[in-house]
């Protein structure tokens, strides 16, 4: 079973109406963690291999090379973290 | 002459590369990176002169003491204050603003009065008085912006009554970089006999700051600002109003005596003199002694060169970043009427997705509500991308800065 804590260095909650979650993989492991998000999800777009835009399970996201993402219209951080496991798993 | 390339080697995370591009840092709003004088005289505080100050006769507390005293000396003189019992050391802006709120506010402030504030302040020149407010009864007003950000001189004057007591405003807007004339507002606020208190988190770092000039009753700033080190900052007042107000806490430092009554079984207390009458239990030390070389610093460059320095890229900035068709800008369009500061949006992508994609190229900006979120509801904004300069940021910075927003025009 894949731990969120294992990939995870921190996860920033934006302030304000709509709440963005942010995720910031830990430096080690971005690569893998990257590579296995982009297994799993969608690519919807890709743009010079920086960013990318995916889905998962109806969930839209974006995804930077640099080991970062950005999850939108997710009401809770449980969700995220549902989310998390599926794709790191 | 002032060189910016020249300045470059004195800070050694410049030389930094950040995911594979070298690192532009254009988060100056939120903190300053540090010159390799601060790093090397933190070091040798820590390696040479480390005590308790004020407590003890042996050599190290005598260094210790006569350091953070000059410390105090030097910031005194950096903003034109009388002497160091008009210079209070603390954590910074924060801390010396919701000094003020508790230690004057709480005993002056009552029931009909009110506080002015204005819509563009940090959360940290909002939250102590509204919280205050709660518990003193009194009224807290906001004098609102103009479409360009600039502060509604006319709505100031017309709000502005007997009642006021004290008006409390930024000097730079750490959101439009809006450069607010707290001398007239002083003026103003004098007129009616309320105090002033402003914030100087953005205008200490970069502007020239008189505060005999501009006679305000208070200012806040924060070294970590001005290329110091975190934990450390100031509250400038005038002797006479310090001299009236009580201790915001209370502890060791502060006082001259606690004296045990046996008869009362009470202690009678009496404080220290200013400045350390407000600096309870252990300073930060070495923190002062970062932040007086800080301060040694700009004072060599001229914070007039500074102020020029910060100008001339904030408008070549906006002028590569109009190049940019999906790129808005918020604030005025005139440079010379702000610092170093440029808020803005890219059309169908969030301030956020903005930040990390430039920090996907090594550059550093911030994004959200940068602590403003009632400026943002006025400019009906969901949050902004903020671009923020400082004396080591050079044109070709922008240049790649532009090109990147190009990039993400494209998208």
């Amino acid at each position: 079973m894949v731990s969120i804590e294992d990939y995870v260095a921190r996860i920033e909650e934006t302030c304000g109406e709509e709440r963005d979650f942010i995720v910031i993989f830990k430096y080690d492991k971005r690569e893998e963690a990257v590579a296995k998000i982009l297994k799993k999800a969608k690519i919807e777009k890709s743009i010079s291999a920086i960013i990318f835009e995916l889905t998962f399970k109806d969930v839209s996201f974006r995804l930077y090379g640099t080991g970062k993402a950005i999850f939108r219209k997710l009401k809770e951080r449980s969700e995220l973290q549902n989310v998390l496991i599926n794709l790191l798993s | 002459m002032f060189d910016p390339c020249k300045i470059r080697e004195d800070f050694p995370i410049l030389k930094r590369k950040i995911n594979n591009h070298p690192l532009i840092y254009f988060d100056n709003a939120a903190t300053s990176q540090k010159p390799r004088q601060v790093i090397e005289v933190i070091k040798d505080f820590y390696e040479n002169h480390n005590a308790n100050v004020h407590r003890a006769v042996h050599t190290l507390s005598q260094e210790a003491s006569e350091l953070y005293e000059n410390a105090h000396e030097e910031v005194a003189k950096f903003i034109s204050a009388n002497s160091i019992e008009e210079i209070v050391f603390l954590r910074g802006t924060t801390e010396a603003i919701n000094l003020v709120s508790y230690a004057w506010g709480l005993r002056n402030l009552k029931k009909g009065d009110e506080v002015i504030i204005s819509l563009m302040e940090h959360h940290s020149n909002i939250v102590p008085w509204e919280t205050l407010s709660k518990v003193n009864g009194f009224n807290v007003r906001y004098v609102g912006v103009n479409d360009d950000g600039t502060l509604d001189y006319e709505a100031f004057e017309n709000m502005i009554s007997e009642k006021a007591k004290i008006v409390c405003v930024g000097h730079v807007s750490n959101v439009t970089g809006v450069v607010n004339d707290v001398k007239r507002i002083a003026k103003v606020a004098h007129d009616h006999g309320a105090l002033t208190l402003v914030d100087g988190a953005q205008s200490v770092p970069h502007l020239p700051v008189n505060v005999k000039d501009l006679d305000v009753d208070f200012l806040a700033f924060s070294g970590h600002k001005m290329l110091g080190p975190t934990g450390i900052g100031a509250l400038y007042s005038k002797r006479e109003i310090l001299e009236r107000m009580e201790p915001f806490q209370g502890g060791g430092e502060m006082i001259r005596e606690v004296s045990f009554n046996p008869v009362t079984k009470r202690c009678s207390i009496s404080w220290n003199d200013l400045p350390w009458k407000f600096e309870a239990g252990t300073p930060n030390v070495c923190g002062g002694v970062g932040l007086m070389e800080a301060v040694k610093y700009l004072r060599r460059i001229g914070m007039e060169n500074v102020n020029a320095h910060e100008c001339t890229l904030t408008e070549y900035a906006m002028q590569r970043m109009k190049e940019c068709q999906k790129v808005k800008i918020y604030g005025p369009k005139d440079a010379s009427v702000k610092c170093g500061i440029i808020p803005f949006n890219i059309e169908g992508l969030s301030s956020h997705d903005v930040a990390l994609f430039l920090d996907s190229y090594g550059i550093m900006i911030r994004s959200g509500f940068h602590c403003a979120q009632p400026l943002h509801q006025t400019f009906k904004l969901k949050s902004s991308a903020r671009t923020s300069f400082y004396i080591y940021n050079t044109r070709e910075e922008i240049d790649r800065f532009a090109d990147v927003l190009k990039e993400i025009d494209q998208l």
